[in-house]
Formats: C-alpha cells, structure tokens, sequence
C-alpha cells in the first residue's frame, strides 16, 4: 500500500515534467489524464484498506529524509485520512477534467495545469503525511498554487481586485502556518520528536498541561485561519470571489479540511489537554461563525449580491458545524466533524462549479442580473441547482444532514469536564444557524431558478442560458451522487472514520 | 410483516425515482405515478391484517454507528401505524388518480407527480421508522416536498413566497425538535422508540419538561398550530391536490402522530400537557373564527385544519390519545375529500372566491353530495365519521383526570366553542357554494361535472368520511385496534370507549345547531350577502389572520434582515478593517505591502519560506 502512497504524490509530479516535455496544445489533455490516473490510483487502495482495523496507520513508508532537521519521510493512511484523500483526487480529478477543454484553448494552460498538479502533491501529501515537519512542507506547498491560479487566473472585477484577494490569501495563511510552525517547534522541544504515530501513542503524554495548551493554541491558530474560523475568515470570501472555479472548487473542497483535519489529528490527539482547555472558545467561534456566515449571506441576497461570495460566506457556516463537532471531544461529534467535512467538499465544490458555469455563460455571477426563471430557461441546471441547495442546507437524506446531525448531538452531550451548560448555549445558536442557512439558499433558489423572466419590468430580457453542456454532466454530476449516496448510507464515510476516531480518542467516549 | 413495511415505504420512493427519471413523457409519468403507490396501498393493508391487533414488531439493520450511538433503518409496526399507513396510502392514490386529470394540462405534472410519490414514501418512513433519527429524514424530506409542490406555480409571486415561508416556519419548528431527538436520545442510549419507550418506562427519564417541550415545538411546527401556523393558509398557494394530500391529510398530521407515538414522554410532563392545550384551545377557536371569515374556499378549508388539528392536539394533552388518533383518521378522509371536491369546483368555475360561487347543487350532483358527507362530518353532523370522533375528544377531555384535569377542562371549553364555529363556517360553505343564486359572473351551463378520475376519489373518500365512525360502537375496539401507548397489546375492555355518551354529545349537539342556526337564519334573510358578517367588528381581523403576519413581520423578519444588513457592513467595514489597517498602520508592514504590489510576491515568498524552514532546522537541532 505504501507503493500506492508515493504513486499518489509522484503522478502528480511526473504529469508536471509530462506537461513541459510534451507540446503545449496538450496541456490539459494531460491534466486530465494525470487526475483521472490519481484517483484511480487511490481507488486502488480501497480494496488493500484493512477494514478491521481502520484505527491504525497503514501503507507506512517511513525514512529519513534531512537528518539535520529531524525530517522524515514519514507517510500513511488510516480511516480518518482515506475520506479526505479519495475526496482530494476526485475533486482535482473532476477540476482537471473540467479545465481541460479551456486550457487547451488557452495559450498559458501549461502553467495552469502545473499549477493544479502541484496543488494536488501539497493536498495529498498533507493528509498522508505521518512527520509534522512534513506535514508541514505539504502544508505549506499548497499556497503557492492556489496564489498563483487567483493571482493570475482570476476575475478582474473590480480592477486589482485579483490581485489583493491573493496577497491577503498568502499573507494571512503564511502568519497562521508560521504560527502553526512554532506550535510543532514547541511540540518536538518538548518530546523531542516530529513522528505523529508517536505523539498520537503518547497522547500527550511527557508534556504539562500548560505546555498543550500553549502548542494547542499555537497549533490551532494556523488552523483556524486554514478552516476557517471566525474571526480569521476575511481572506475567505475575497479569495473565493476572485479565485477561477477550479480554485475555488479545491479551495473550498479540501484546502478548508486540512485546517480541521490538523485540529482532530493534530489538535485532540497529541495535546488533548490544551484541546481540552479551549475547546468551549472552539466551539463558541465556530458556532458565531455558523450565525455570522449565514448572516453574510442573507445580506448578499441584494441588488448587486454575489453568488460566488455568497457560496463562501456560507462555506465559513459550514465549517462552524465541523469545530463544533471537534470541540465536544467525543467521538460521535468528531465523527459528525470528519462527515461534515467531506460532505462540505461534495457540496460546496458542486455549488462553485454551478457559480462557474454561470460566470462562463453570463459573464456574471451577480445574483440580480443572472435573470429569474431558471427552471425554464435551462431546466436541468436549474435542479442540479436547486438540488445543491438543499443538500447544503442540510436536508436529511443527503449529506449534507449528518455531520450536522452528529455535531448537534455530541453538543448534547460534550466530553467529560467540559460545560454542558455552555454547549447547550451552542446548540441553541447552531440551531438558529441552522434556520438562517435555509432561508438564505431558499432566496437564492427564489431568486435564480423560479420567477418569470420578466417579472419584474416587462420588457426587461434575460440572457439565454443553455442548459447543461456534456462535459457539465460528466464533472458535476458525480458530486451530486455522492452527495445522495453518503446522504442515504452515511456508514460510506463513518464506517472508515469512526474507528479511527476512536482511536484518536484512546477510546475516551 | 416487517418486510411488507419496507415495502411499503420502497415502492412509492422507487415510483417518484421512476417519474423522474422518464424526463416529461406523460405517459410515463402517469403510470409509474399511479402504480406504485396503489401496490403500497395493498402492502399497508397486507401489514395491517398480518398485524392484527395491539402490539408492536420491531426488525431493523444498522445503517451506520457513530461515537457510542448507532442508528438503524428498521421498521416498527404497532396498530397506530399500520392504520395512519393506510390512511396515508389511500391518500395518496386518491390525489394521484385524481391529478391524472386535474393537472392534465400542466407542463410540469412529471416533476409534481414524482414529488407526490416522494413525499408518501417520506410520510411512510414517518410513519413505520423505529429509528426517530431516520423518522426525521422522512419529516424532513416531507417539508421539502412540501416546499417544491407550494412553489409548483412557481412563476407567481404568492407561490414563492409561500413555498419559502412553509419551508422556513416549520424548520423553526424543526430544529428544537432535533435537539429534542438528541437530548432523548443521549439519555437513552439509542434512538430507537422500542427503546427509548422501555427508558421511559422505567422511569429513568431526566428533565422530561425539557425534552417534551422541543419535541413539542417540531409537532406544533408541523402540524400548523400557534405561533407556527401561519404558512398553512399561505400554503394554499399550491394545486389543490396538494393541499388535499399533504396540507390536510397527511403531513400536517405528522405533528400529531409524533405526539401519539412519543406519548410516554409527554405524559411525564405535566406542563407541557397544560402548554399543550393551551396552544391548542387558542389555535382552535382563532382558526375557527378565520375559518368563518375567509372569502377563498381553499383557505377556509386551510383554516379549518388548522383548528381540527388543535383538537387532536386537544385530545392528546388531555389524556385522548386514542381519540386524537381516530380524529386523525376521520379528518384525513373528510378533510382530504373537501379539498379535492372544492378543487373540482374552482377548476369548473374558475375561481376560488366564494362569492362567486352558488347554485351548484344541480349542476354538480356528486359533488354535492360527497361535498355534504364532508362538510357534514367536520360539523359533526350525527352519524358521520366526525360525529364520531369529535364526541370522543369531548368525551376525553370531560373524563380527564389527574395531571390531565387541568388540560382537560381548558381544553373541553375551548372545544364547545369551536363545534359552534365550525357548524357554521361549514355551514356558511354549503349554503353558498351550492345554493341560492347562480352568480351573475358564472359560466356558461355546458360546464358539469368533472371527469371520472376525479370523481372516483371523491366517492371513495366519502365512504369513510360517511361511516367510519361506527367502529366506536364497538367498545374499545378502536383502541384495542391502536395498541397501548408503550406498544403494548391492549384488551378492548381497558382501552378508551370513544362511545358517545353522556352530557357533552347533548352540549356539543346544542351548539353546533346554534352555529349552523346563526348563519342559516343570515343566510335566509339575504342569501346575497356573505353570512361572515355574522362576525361583526371581529370580521375583519379574523379576515386577516388576526394581522399574525403582520407581528411577525415586524418581530422576526425585519430584526433578521437588519443584523443580515448589519453583518454584511460590519465584515467588510469592520473586521476586515483590522486587517487592512494593521496593514497600512504598521510602517513594517506597509513597506511589506507595497513591495507586494510592486510585484516582488516571488521573492518574499521565497524569502519566508527559507526563513522558516532554517528556524525549524535550528530548533530542531537544538533540542534534539
């Protein structure tokens, strides 16, 4: 399985050198092929996945790599990190494709198609890596890509509005992860290694509780910007808003989860004494986040209100229900929060393409001048819109339900030592959360898919609209699938991850 | 039997799945619309006889596990079910044969009729589910099947924004219901109702005052009772079809069977029982009197099951459980039987105003008659199925004792009041739908009767709606029928005698003639003019909802749409303030940023990054 493992990140890497031998007319026929080859090279490792014992690493590969740093190659997989990993490949699998007809036709779709590659090496390398050092490095390879495709690939509108949307992007995740770097400094000064198996054996043993809470909070700080969490989130909306959709796809479908995923790794179990001592202001911000997002939201439902923002704005409500879920410390609301994450990556990156297929046939993601009537003017973009709407509110039956579901009932009930009275003041904000996250994806549906065209000044035209296009189908669809199948059979994802939680947990709850 | 249950939910989801996938072909969706749910009404009923009387079975799969809970897909069968499955699955047939012709000429019957077949496999999981997580996947999937067939028309304005109103007042309702679900299941260790009914029993449960309120609000929610009410009129907006099948028979009745099913938990909360009724006395005799106001048919009929709701409702916080679920099921014939009659008349006439109506004996004789039976069973005209019904709900609460006293007596006056303003809000509809005058506006008199398959449902459902009532003359047998509310088995000689009996059929007979005399003798004297009038200064308020929407405008609409505005001003103006500005006002900083824009990201990113990696190196040796 470790062959699997360095397969995945050397694909990516040799499509790199693929795409620069090769003539430029076949950039993102390459892409293509080199995302299509790493998800089914993930695929494989489903059936070598020991289902009895998800709880424990697998597929370990573990040599040194720069000694003097104390840096390991240190890799492997267990249920926690396999959901997030097959969502990574599928996600760059499908923005590959999607790209590929653009980048053909585009002069610097070689540099374009590298740039996804390399994002896709930093995302797999961060959830496979075993070394915080290493950790570390994929971590932070992520940034460059993503900076490059909003830099130069996103929407000019307003003037340099590309441009500071990246530099604000860069500067505030590269402060998070320096703080997060020192968190892992003070973590190996004071056990004197970067090996995660280890410290996660440990669980936190050989430092204070001082000591956890500071790398907790070091730690969590780099995370929290990552996540996001409110208020770290201002990068958020304007990266979104300019980013192409690919990144946006990617940034809101995985870049997000590596921060949640670093605090239930990293966070509950190697300090879970810090995790302890500030997991009420975890869950507090993220429920003001669950408030706050769908305030953002409401308030983009205006003349002039942004779909692509609105769709981030709500992304930092999401992602609320998944701190909520980590700050109970038991395991039903982390395994809520791992649920949560993925099923976020589904929707989430369905509805960021929708806004992309907007931006591509109207020039425009402005919800007032997108025109009313979808159901008619392009019937199946309508549902698959609407459909996308529904599961991010939450309905049960898609995936979007359970991680919220579970988060709400870890809160119920949180960890022992933790306020239960504090929690059930949570709840009772993630539950108005909840009601303003319907209302606002119901007014977008009000607003885009039903009306008449026309309604309200008579002579006023809407652009045509062609429904959904071939290659639509092909990249889009399979999200929405995966949403209705981890919505009707949720053990698709728990299944893996609630062991390996438990494990995390040293079976605590 | 179990089995047969799955079944029964399987075949109308695997219908709606069939519809949609046949794109607008009508024919196919005409046939895998109707089918299905038919052979689901033969599978409900196969569960019934193989089920028998009293008891419950219970047979379930793990569907998935997670932290110490695990939840299961799994059927519970226990006699209330198995007859609310029935009801649903009659229904629901009924609407569907029903809309082959009503919606004939709508473009899109394929999307509606599928969402119709969603929608009972939905109620069905309700209905049958042992698991309440998997209960709530089915209510709410119900509410956003209910939210597209609100929006069918969604091209008009009061479609649209009813849709979105329903959708968002029964998620308020919703959301406490959930964390009720949590809190119960928490204590008990399982969210099975086998399960946590044994926790109740044995006395365990904690804080139940807690737990039953926000079950509670999910019940009020959904079944359209004060303060969460006011989508259901509104609702209205839909095809009439709908508002038969999901906004009087069957959704909205989900509420109510919620309570019946959970019925341990609130009986442990003897102040949510007095709660309870009071919610409901206040949303039947308020709905009654909008009921008698209302000018549009369909929100008459709205408004009438608002307030027939609170009688179950009524029932239930005053120890009638049994009575609240046969007034469940006489209700869900009768009430669906008006709608779909009133719906054959507004496609006739054109119009839903009342006052455009009369005169329709003679030229629609069948839906006269089973217009009749129905109106004559929400009066409670003797004999009819609501007769019935309604004398075992006054029965309850005149009988009520203990814990249920208080309740009881709230309950029993607000229930008198109200069978004098449904005998004349039902009799106001009678009079001036099918007497009287033929309006100047009505149409030409080639326009008769409606097609058979809208007519057949009609006379169907007026059969039970004409003489379900009789079981009660077998004593106990109903309740024995329903089982114990544990699930226990029940002998018919200690289950609740829904009988009529006693002072209150005199009482309730009494004023229900002086309802029905009131707007006669209105009616007599003017048979132009509206008997509503009889309302005086009230008229218009009740017209109006009692100006509810208008409170709510101003109490929660209005407040949400300015923090919205408040917090969209303050993230760009406020907290993203800091960031730009330690930017601009650190002198570092600035420099940094200007450097930025001058293009040289690359190398300071580069510079950063080296500067990292060398304190991790230098760190990393020092310590180790």
């Amino acid at each position: 399985m470790d062959a699997i493992l360095i397969l995945l990140l050397a694909l990516p890497a040799a499509g790199i050198i693929g795409l620069y031998l090769a003539p430029r007319e076949l950039a993102g026929r390459i892409g293509a092929g080199v995302g299509a080859l790493t998800f089914l090279a993930s695929l494989v490792l489903l059936p070598l996945f020991d289902y009895k014992h998800p709880g424990v690493m697998q597929g370990q590969l573990n040599v040194s790599w720069v000694p003097d740093f104390d840096l390991r190659f240190h890799v492997g997989i267990d249920g926690l990190s396999l959901p997030l990993l097959l969502l990574t490949t599928l996600l760059s699998a499908l923005c590959l494709l999607y790209d590929a007809k653009k980048t053909a036709r585009d002069g610097s779709g070689r540099a374009y198609t590298a740039l996804l590659l390399l994002l896709e090496i930093g995302m797999i390398g961060t959830f496979v890596s075993l070394d915080l050092l290493l950790f570390f490095i994929f971590f932070e390879i992520v940034l460059f890509p993503m900076y490059g495709l909003i830099s130069r690939w996103g929407a000019e509108s307003p003037a340099g509005a590309r441009q500071r949307a990246a530099t604000k992007f860069i500067l505030y995740t590269l402060l998070g992860s320096a703080v997060m770097l020192l968190g892992f400094l003070l973590i190996h000064a004071k056990t004197g290694t970067f090996d995660m198996t280890v410290l996660d054996a440990r669980h936190g043993a050989g430092m204070t509780s001082s000591v956890q809470a500071a790398a907790f909070l070091l730690v969590g700080l780099g995370f929290a910007v990552k996540t996001p969490m409110w208020p770290l989130h201002t990068w958020l909306p304007d990266a979104h808003t300019s980013a192409p959709t690919s990144g946006s796809v990617l940034l809101a479908g995985v870049l997000l989860k590596m921060g949640t995923y670093g605090f239930i790794r990293i966070g509950i179990g190697m300090v879970p004494l810090g995790a302890h001592r500030f997991a009420l202001a975890l869950g507090a911000f993220g429920v003001v986040g669950i408030v706050y997002g769908a305030l953002a939201c409401l308030a983009q439902i205006r003349q002039g209100g942004d779909f692509k923002r609105l769709v981030a704005y709500s992304s930092i409500g999401h992602m609320g229900f998944v701190l909520l879920g980590i700050a109970t410390l038991t395991s039903v609301g982390i395994d809520g929060a791992v649920f949560a994450s993925v099923a976020h990556g589904l929707i989430t990156g369905l509805l960021f393409f929708l806004a992309g297929g907007f931006k591509e046939r109207l020039g425009t993601t402005d919800l007032f001048t997108l025109g009313r009537g979808l159901y008619e003017r392009a019937r199946r973009y309508g549902v698959l819109l609407v459909f996308a709407a529904v599961a991010s509110l939450g309905l049960p039956g898609l995936a979007g339900f359970w991680g919220e579901a579970y988060a709400m009932i870890g809160a119920v009930d949180p960890a022992s030592g933790l306020s239960s009275l504090g929690f059930h003041i949570l709840l009772v904000g993630a539950g108005l959360g909840m009601v303003l996250t319907a209302a606002y994806l119901l007014s977008v549906v009000r607003r885009v898919c039903m009306g008449v065209p026309g309604d309200a000044v008579p002579d006023l035209h809407y652009p045509p609209m062609t429904d959904l296009t071939p290659r639509e189908l092909v990249t889009w669809t399979p999200l929405a699938g995966l949403t209705l199948a981890a919505g009707l059979w949720p053990a698709l994802v728990l299944a893996l991850a609630h062991p390996a939680v438990q494990h995390l947990l040293q079976g605590a709850r | 039997m179990n089995l047969w249950a799955l079944i029964t939910i399987a075949l109308p989801a695997a219908g709606g799945a069939l519809t949609f996938a046949g794109g607008r072909d009508r024919r196919h969706a005409q046939f895998w619309s109707v089918a299905p749910v038919g052979a689901a009404l033969f599978t409900a009923l196969v569960v019934q006889s193989e089920h028998g009387a009293g008891g419950q079975s219970v047979s379930v799969f793990e569907l998935a596990a997670a932290g110490k809970y695990t939840i299961y897909l799994g059927t519970r069968v226990t006699g209330l079910s198995a007859l609310v499955a029935i009801l649903v699955t009659i229904v629901a047939l009924a609407v569907q044969v029903y809309s082959l012709t009503y919606m004939e000429h709508d473009r899109r019957y394929a999307s509606y009729a599928a969402l119709i077949s969603i929608f009972t496999a939905a109620m069905l999981l309700v209905v049958y589910s042992d698991d309440l997580i998997v209960l709530l996947v089915g209510w709410e999937i119900m509410g956003a099947c209910s939210y597209f067939l609100i929006g069918h028309y969604w091209d008009r304005q009061d479609a649209r924004s009813a849709a979105i109103k329903a959708f968002l007042v029964t998620k308020t309702g919703d959301v406490p219901f959930l964390i009720g679900i949590a809190a119960l299941g928490v204590q008990a260790g399982s969210f099975r109702v086998d399960q946590i009914l044994g926790y109740v029993a044995s006395g365990r449960l904690q804080y139940p005052e807690l737990i039953a309120l926000l079950l509670l609000c999910g019940a009020v929610g959904k079944s359209a009772q004060f303060p969460l009410h006011s989508w259901l009129p509104d609702a209205m907006a839909g095809p009439t079809p709908i508002s038969a099948l999901i906004h009087a028979a069957t959704m909205v009745a989900a509420g109510v069977y919620l309570v019946a099913l959970l019925y341990p938990v609130f009986v442990a909360a003897p102040g949510v029982l007095i709660l309870m009724s009071v919610i409901a006395a206040i949303t039947m005799v308020g709905s009654a009197l909008a009921a008698l106001a209302q000018t549009d048919v369909k929100r008459v009929l709205a408004y009438s099951t608002v307030s027939q709701l609170a009688y179950m409702f009524g029932a239930l916080a005053s120890g009638g459980r049994t009575a609240a679920v046969f007034h469940l099921l006489t209700h869900g014939a009768f009430k669906a039987l008006l709608f779909l009659g009133a719906g054959v008349v507004i496609h006739r006439l054109g119009t839903n105003e009342i006052s455009e109506m009369g005169g329709l004996r003679y030229r629609m004789p069948i839906t006269f008659w089973t217009m009749t039976i129905g109106l004559g069973a929400l009066a409670g005209f003797p004999l009819t199925s609501g007769f019935f019904s309604k004398e075992g709900i006054l029965g309850a609460a005149w009988d009520a004792q203990g814990e249920f006293s208080a309740p009881g007596w709230i309950v029993l006056v607000a229930d008198l009041a109200t069978v004098a303003v449904t005998a004349a809000y039902a009799g106001r509809l009678w009079l001036k739908m099918f007497f009287g005058p033929f309006p100047p506006a009505s149409p030409d008199d080639s326009l008769v009767e409606a097609p058979q398959t809208e007519l057949v449902p009609l006379l169907v459902l007026a059969v039970p709606a004409a003489v379900l009532g009789f079981v009660t003359l077998a004593p106990g047998v109903f309740g024995s029928w329903i089982g114990g509310e544990y699930g226990e088995p029940l002998s018919s000689t200690v289950a609740q005698d829904l009988r009529p009996a006693g002072y209150t059929t005199v009482i309730a007979l009494v004023v229900a003639v002086l309802g029905f005399l009131a707007v006669w003798l209105r009616w007599r004297a003017d048979p132009e003019a509206d008997p509503a009038d009889i309302l005086g200064p009230l008229r218009v308020p009740a017209l109006n909802g009692f100006y509810f929407d208008r409170l709510q405008n101003q109490l929660v609409v209005r407040p949400v749409r300015a923090a919205a505005r408040a917090v969209g001003f303050a993230d760009t103006e406020v907290v993203d303030a800091y960031v730009r500005g330690s930017g601009v006002a650190t002198r570092s900083l600035g420099g940094l940023l200007r450097r930025l824009q001058t293009g040289n990201v690359q190398f300071y990113l580069t510079a950063l990054f080296s500067v990292m990696i060398v304190i991790a190196a230098v760190f990393a040796r020092e310590v180790s």
